[in-house]
């Protein structure tokens, strides 16, 4: 069966994110022999009809996708959101921007330097430093600092398994991830009013960056990633606020010293290095007690109390024992 | 053109921006949901924000379009911009209390003690709320020459505004700096204007 996740194409009577639905859920009472063996098809005839624009490695890699025991099972925001309404600013400001204007962007092929504390380091084609790692499917929530959520499925490799090959040294504690800068594609990172620095750099710290369930994404939804959500490759840290999981990935670098990140050196009373999502401390702008887990309703704006850890405080808590998380935000 | 002609004609023009966001509502509740996005109450935030900065910079474009370009008959329609301001900041301030924050007193409470930009946005609204109060006729003959005093809190109100978007603005300055460029050059012809005329 064919079923389209493109929202322009008109097919309103078949919502996708139901068909998808129905099709996991159908995936987790089969045998999980079977469901692995399965699980391919349901994520080809997702990205057929969007007509995916990846290289064939990459959907042949991100078909192959596995169900995760990690995945939420909140019900999903619908394709159309997902990829309609981001924050990646290198597109421009509105929340519509990314799709607009994100269409120009040629994410192929795509090269990613590494340096630093590794014994791995180099340019690498995105091909030879993904093949034969595991795509696994992700339902993830993704927090926004802004006071909304959303709740995703990603495809993508655990970042442990990428990081393990490129092998850092022990002296490296923290790894930095650098945004492509081409600002002939990416209009706003030629704005002259730019409040941010571009490229965008983020970072994590080494435990953080090999935990089970940090993911370097290569798709949503059954396809690769479109554009405007960070083709081609990008990271997801889903106990972190969105601005953490950096898009359009072309340098990792293993640094000994915590790295300098964008928002931070932006206006660091707002934005810290950790950013992990907690109720407690508000941020100036936003109290962050609670989220608008979206779509909201004109009349029913859908809100949610914030988890510490956006949930995932008891597989990532302890990374943060003894910590200070009000001074560490 | 006939007086009240125009001025009927005109107040349609102050209507647009609310009819195009009434039509949208409709859309939204009866046919399609996703018309305004997921996020559809922060849409309406920002386009009522948006357009109630836009004839804010209409008031003060008033005087330098009669000495400039010799527009007059925009004077007579100064206070219904005014008030038109004053009723999109307002629906933005509802948008904002009622379909944000769904009336929860206590974070509405919470945002106006401890967020900046809430605060100097309300402060504006103040202002704004005050000039269209005093608006009328009756006002305008009561105060007498103190009536032209008060209405000059326009221009602080509009300074505020631009702090508000500066507070709002996160990754770019871009359209701030442009509607600042704007409201400073309004104001600046307007200080030397009525420096000149007094
Ligand atoms: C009690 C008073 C006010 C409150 C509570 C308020 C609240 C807000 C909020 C919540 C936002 C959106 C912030 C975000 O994007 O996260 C905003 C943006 C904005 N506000 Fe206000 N505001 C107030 C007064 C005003 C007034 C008086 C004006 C103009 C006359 C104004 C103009 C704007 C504009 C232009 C924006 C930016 C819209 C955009 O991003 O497109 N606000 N305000």
């Amino acid at each position: 069966m064919k079923v389209s996740v493109g929202h322009k194409l008109g097919e309103r009577d078949v919502t996708p994110e139901a068909v998808y639905l129905n099709r996991r859920q159908y995936l987790k009472a089969s045998a999980v022999g079977a469901a692995a063996l399965l699980a391919p098809t349901v994520k080809a005839s997702l990205a057929t009809g969007s007509a995916d624009p990846a290289p064939l490695w990459l959907q042949t890699q991100n078909n192959q996708a596995a169900p995760s025991p990690f995945s939420s099972t909140e019900k999903l925001t619908p394709y159309e959101y997902v990829t309609g309404y981001n924050n990646f600013y290198e597109f421009g400001t509105g929340k519509d921007d990314p799709e607009k204007h994100g269409q120009d962007f040629r994410p192929h092929p795509w090269q990613i330097t590494v340096s630093g504390l590794a014994e791995g380091t180099g340019t690498f084609d995105l091909e030879d430093l993904l093949k034969g790692l595991a795509v696994e499917e992700r339902i993830y929530r993704l927090r926004c600092v802004e006071a909304w959520s959303m709740v995703i499925p990603w495809l993508g490799v655990p970042m442990a398994a990428l990081l393990q090959r490129l092998k850092p040294l022990s002296s490296a504690r923290f790894v930095s991830f650098e945004t492509v800068y081409r600002p002939e594609e990416m209009p706003g990172q030629g704005s002259f009013f730019a409040a941010i620095d571009y490229p965008y750099i983020e970072g994590l710290r080494m435990d953080e960056a090999m935990h089970p369930l940090t993911l370097m994404a290569t798709g949503v939804y059954g396809r690769s990633l479109p554009n405007q959500n960070g083709a081609p490759i990008r990271l997801i840290v889903p106990w972190k606020y969105g601005f953490k999981s950096i898009k359009s990935i072309r340098k990792i670098t293993f640094t000994a010293r915590q790295p300098q990140t964008t928002w931070q050196k932006a206006n660091a009373r707002e934005y810290g290095f950790y950013a992990n999502v907690n109720p407690s401390v508000d941020h100036p702008r936003w109290s962050q007690a609670e989220e608008r887990r979206l779509p909201s309703t004109l009349f029913a704006s859908n809100r949610v109390p914030t988890l510490p850890f956006n949930g995932y405080a008891d597989a990532v808590a302890g990374l943060y024992q003894g910590m200070d998380l009000t001074k560490y935000y | 053109m006939d007086k009240v002609l125009l001025t009927r004609w005109f107040w349609w023009i102050l209507l647009l921006p609310f009819v195009f966001a009434g039509a949208r509502v409709v859309q939204v509740i009866w046919y399609d949901p996703s018309a305004l996005g997921p996020d559809p109450a922060q849409a309406l935030v920002d386009l009522f924000g948006t357009t109630a900065l836009w004839f804010l910079c209409a008031v003060l474009f008033v005087t330098p379009a009669r000495a400039v370009i010799g527009v007059r008959w925009l004077t007579r329609q100064r206070r219904a911009l005014g008030v038109a301001c004053f009723g999109y900041a307002l629906l933005h301030w509802l948008s904002y209390a009622g379909l944000l924050l769904e009336w929860q007193w206590q974070n509405l409470g919470q945002d106006l003690l401890n967020r900046p930009y809430i605060i100097v946005g309300f402060l504006a609204g103040l202002m704004l709320l005050l000039l269209a109060g005093t608006s009328n006729n009756t006002s305008v003959r009561l105060l007498g020459r103190r009536w032209r005093i008060l209405h000059r809190l326009v221009y602080p109100a509009a300074l505020l505004v631009l702090v508000h978007m500066f507070w709002v603005a996160r990754s770019d300055y871009t359209e701030v700096i442009l509607y600042s460029v704007v409201v400073l050059l309004l104001l600046l012809y307007r200080w030397r204007y009525s420096a000149k005329s007094t």
